[in-house]
């Protein structure tokens, strides 16, 4: 068993590595459209936050609504430390500092809500993250963040009313209109460094001491608790590590555009949704599968894109018709009967 | 010297109360035997010594130590191991990995030296896999190893959880009708392994049953329970003379 | 006086969230699933009625009917199509299904209709009332939206405690096993559940927009995860909960727009519901449910 476990933790090295040695490839000869090269970067936050997620939901086994709640917070922080630290560095040592800031301040955050939201079962859990997921995205449209001469200042109200020194003042967070002029650092190889990273972590922590407690707990939390298992750490850990990995590709995200705002589109429920749906049609703790559902869903509006207004109803329609496909009995019997070449993901109940 | 020592015990819920006064003293190396008619509170008792429920009245000693009321993580530390009447494996992982989860606190290594695979991860599991091997020898699980734990036959689920049980290194092991759902064959055979378990780790058992045969084969003590109350108590062949014990199972 | 006036808007507003969190927790309750789409189901209702009223001409009356009808067949449909097949094999399962027919829903309501808004033309004629001399005034959507809202819940509650298809509800909600050994026909008493909520979706779709004229695809959307954390905040599968829950939403929402931060009002009301969930876990009217060892 170690053995073959072994093997398919390597597949999604493998996977990863290949995948990007093929679009370096096609890059050098110059036959990705600017339209794919623009999705590269996302793509790599899309595959960190699934894996991410993958551990909270398939992992620990809680069903979370707010993991873009952990991305925004990322995002946020390592944007503006970027802006804050400025030139006075260099631009890969001032992106660095800003994906431990993402991925520190995230976790602080998984912590701080981890802490009460953990004690809630089932659904009262997921509806409970999805409400800090958006009070987390209602503060930063109302966060004003500016420095100065004399340090920084902070305001809930309005730009005007940090006081800034008009000379030296620079604001950095500015409300709904959010970070500006963040360094352009985020690369299609950083992306993949990064998603190398999480993998690495990730399936470590899984065939690890720890990795069991936490599978343990997610299979029977009283059977854990009567061979001494802590409930309470590992469930924070699980998700804390998770919220680090979510704020890490949330700095990736940031670190991609001129503009970071938070919007009901990339840091709402819907974001914390769809990463859900990656985790769920790759399935429950098979982190391979989470790297190809967030790659080919990802793609597959893409793709449709000749169908124009017709693309998100097709996505909508493939959505379902897999979902029903890879899971309901009857169509278990069938697939069984007659596609038994087939794999699909371990599926997994979230309790 | 008594390893367990309960003086009083009692939990009401709301009005009803569940199990009232109860006492028992279970010697080291003790197989004890605890039966009763359904309803009667052996499995509340078994949560009690757990810590699943928090007693209402009474004292709960093991080797010493007071573990009342403790939390049911620091008394699987303090030493008490048990198994359950459904059975309770971690279902989604293998047979050797559910015995590992059992060493838990017995194997240790940081979180991130697993992450970082340090010398002593890799020092510790293989120590890890040579004391699960060694425990799935003693209940006949070696070839299985690999299977998910959900996919063993019934009679192999009860026998993994009390292996799991065991890595946790316990002074007292709690099994909660090892013999349900077994037919008479696997039964007896349980008989045997009980027995073995107990002469080869010194293990004091405290064990729920209904099968009598089982009971009267391998307990040395017996405590009947009727109502949540002690029905009698004593060696095991003068307490199913009991005239009240009679009574209380087959009825009037 | 404003503070009444804006209690008032609020309680409206409740009212609407209450009709749909009553369509959540009844789903919720015998389903044991997340509807995520039950939002959408909200926006496809109000379009009929839209289409009907504005576009045919027809009398609000009739736009109403047809709404209601055209929401119940969704209702069924959906449940049929694309939860039914999986409601016994994973929760998890059916709630990413949900997900995709609210994307599926909103993009038929997007080629259909377009991304622009309509303004939907308010139901109620009747023009509200003015007292304290007009200080206070109170408008014709806020008292027939409480209204009916008081009468969709007791109509509700007397069909579940007193006919046959309403006490099968409750037996199914329990115990869906237990119920069909006892002759219930589970399937189709989900199939009502569904027809009833989605019906009770149309209703709210209509008051809501009569009060808040703006309809968009997406018009659903945040109203539906509202009603949800109603529900969730009332004691999700409890049909006074879902009542009670959303009326203190909306009048949570309104208080704060009014008078802490317009910005905030949404994340002031999920902190509200953070913080009811922390001291209370099931909700203010749930019930707690220990797992037997």
């Amino acid at each position: 068993m170690a053995k073959k476990i072994f093997s398919k933790d390597n597949s999604s090295y493998f996977l990863v590595i290949i995948a990007y040695i093929l679009v370096e490839l096609l890059l050098k000869t110059g036959s990705l459209s600017s339209l794919m090269r623009g999705l590269l970067v996302p793509l790599c936050v899309y595959v960190i936050l699934a894996v991410s997620l993958n551990i909270t939901v398939g992992i620990l086994g809680e069903l979370s609504l707010g993991h873009a709640g952990f991305m925004c917070v990322g995002a946020f922080a390592g944007a503006f430390m970027s802006r804050y630290i400025g030139d006075s560095l260099p631009q890969g040592a001032v992106f660095l500092i800003a994906l431990l800031t993402g991925a520190i301040v995230a976790s602080v955050f998984g912590i701080i809500i981890g802490i009460p939201v953990l004690r809630l079962k089932g659904d009262y859990l997921a509806i409970v993250t999805l409400a800090f997921g958006e009070i987390i995205k209602n503060i930063m449209n109302i966060l004003y963040v500016g420095k100065d001469a004399n340090g920084l200042h902070i305001s809930l109200n309005s730009a005007s009313s940090l006081g800034l020194d008009p000379e030296s003042g620079d604001i950095i967070i500015n409300g709904a209109m959010g970070i500006t002029g963040t360094p352009k650092s985020s690369t299609f190889t950083i992306g993949i460094i990064l998603v190398l990273l999480t993998l690495f972590v990730t399936l470590n922590l899984i065939h690890s001491r720890t990795g069991r407690a936490i599978m343990a707990i997610r299979d029977n939390r009283i059977a854990a608790e009567s061979i001494g298992i802590n409930i309470t750490k590992y469930k924070l850990l699980a998700f804390t590590v998770s919220a680090a990995f979510a704020g890490i590709a949330g700095v990736l995200y940031a670190h991609n555009l001129n503009t970071l705002t938070a919007l009901p589109k990339n840091f709402g429920y819907n974001m914390s949704i769809m990463i859900l749906v990656f985790v769920v049609l790759g399935g429950m703790g098979n982190i391979r599968g989470s790297i190809i559902a967030a790659v080919v869903l990802t793609l597959l509006p893409e793709l449709l894109r000749g169908l124009n207004e017709y693309r998100m109803l097709i996505y909508s329609i493939v959505l379902i018709a897999v979902m029903i496909f890879s899971w309901s009995p009857t169509a278990k019997n069938f697939r069984e009967k007659y596609l038994g070449f087939l794999k699909f993901g371990k599926k997994r109940e979230v309790s | 010297m008594a390893l367990l020592e309960v003086t009083g015990l009692g939990i009401s819920f709301g009005g009803l109360r569940a199990v009232d006064d109860f006492n028992v003293i279970i010697k080291k190396g003790q197989l004890y035997g605890l039966i009763g008619p359904n309803g009667a509170g052996k499995t509340t008792i078994f949560n009690l010594l757990t810590g699943v429920y928090k007693p209402t009245d009474g004292f709960i000693v093991l080797d010493g130590e007071n573990i009342t009321g403790k939390k049911t993580t620091d008394i699987s530390k303090a030493g008490v191991a048990r198994t359950f009447q459904n059975i309770r494996l971690f279902s989604d992982l293998t047979v050797l990995d559910n015995v590992k989860a059992g060493l838990h606190n017995e194997y240790k290594y940081s979180t991130l030296t697993g992450i970082f695979r340090m010398p002593s991860y890799f020092r510790t599991e293989k120590e890890m896999n040579e004391k699960a091997m060694e425990l799935l020898k003693v209940f006949d699980l070696e070839k299985e190893t690999d299977y998910k734990a959900s996919n063993l036959p019934y009679g192999k689920q009860r026998k993994l959880e009390i292996a799991r049980a065991l890595a946790t290194n316990p002074k007292l092991l709690l099994l909660d009708e090892p013999a349900a759902g077994m037919n008479p064959n696997e039964t007896a055979e349980l008989m045997e392994t009980i027995r073995f378990v107990r002469d080869k780790f010194d293990m004091t058992i405290l064990l729920i049953e209904h099968d009598m045969k089982l009971v009267a084969g391998i307990c040395e003590k017996l405590t009947v329970l009727n109502f949540g109350q002690v029905l009698a108590q004593g060696d095991t062949s003068k307490v199913l003379k009991d005239p009240k014990v009679i009574s209380a199972y087959l009825g009037e | 006086m404003s503070l009444v006036s804006y209690l008032f808007n609020g309680l409206s507003l409740g009212a609407v969230y209450a009709i749909i969190a009553l369509g959540y927790t009844m789903v919720y309750g015998i389903a044991k699933m997340l509807n995520f789409a039950h939002g959408d189901v909200i926006m496809v209702g109000t379009y009929i009625a839209f289409t009907a009223i504005s576009t045919m001409g027809m009398s609000p009356a009739a736009g109403i009917i047809i709404s209601i009808i055209g929401c119940t067949v969704i209702g069924v449909l959906i449940e049929a199509i694309a939860y039914r097949p999986l409601l016994n094999v994973s929760k998890l399962a059916v709630l990413i299904t949900a997900i995709g027919v609210s994307y599926f829903l909103q993009n038929v309501a997007l080629l259909i209709f377009g991304s622009d808004t309509k303004s939907f033309t308010s139901v109620v004629s009747f023009r509200g009332i003015s007292l304290a001399g007009g200080k206070l005034n109170i408008s014709g959507e806020t008292i027939v939206t409480i209204a009916v809202c008081i009468v969709i819940m007791l109509v509700l509650t007397i069909f579940i405690k007193y006919t046959k298809p309403g006490k099968a509800m409750l037996a199914v909600s329990e115990d869906p096993g237990a119920a069909s050994l006892m002759g219930i026909n589970t399937n189709g008493t989900i199939a009502l559940t569904f027809a009833i909520g989605s019906a009770l979706a149309a209703v709210a779709g209509v008051l809501l927009c009569s009060s808040y004229p703006a309809l968009t695809p997406y018009t659903g959307s945040m109203p539906g995860i509202k009603a949800f954390v109603a529900a969730v905040f009332g004691g999700i599968g409890s049909i006074p909960g879902a009542f009670v829950g959303g009326l203190l939403l909306g009048v949570i929402e309104i208080l704060s727009k009014a008078y802490i931060s317009s910005q905030m009002a949404d994340a002031i009301v999920f902190a509200v519901l953070i913080v009811v969930l922390l001291v209370k876990p099931t909700g203010l009217l749930g019930k707690d449910i220990q797992e037997k060892v």
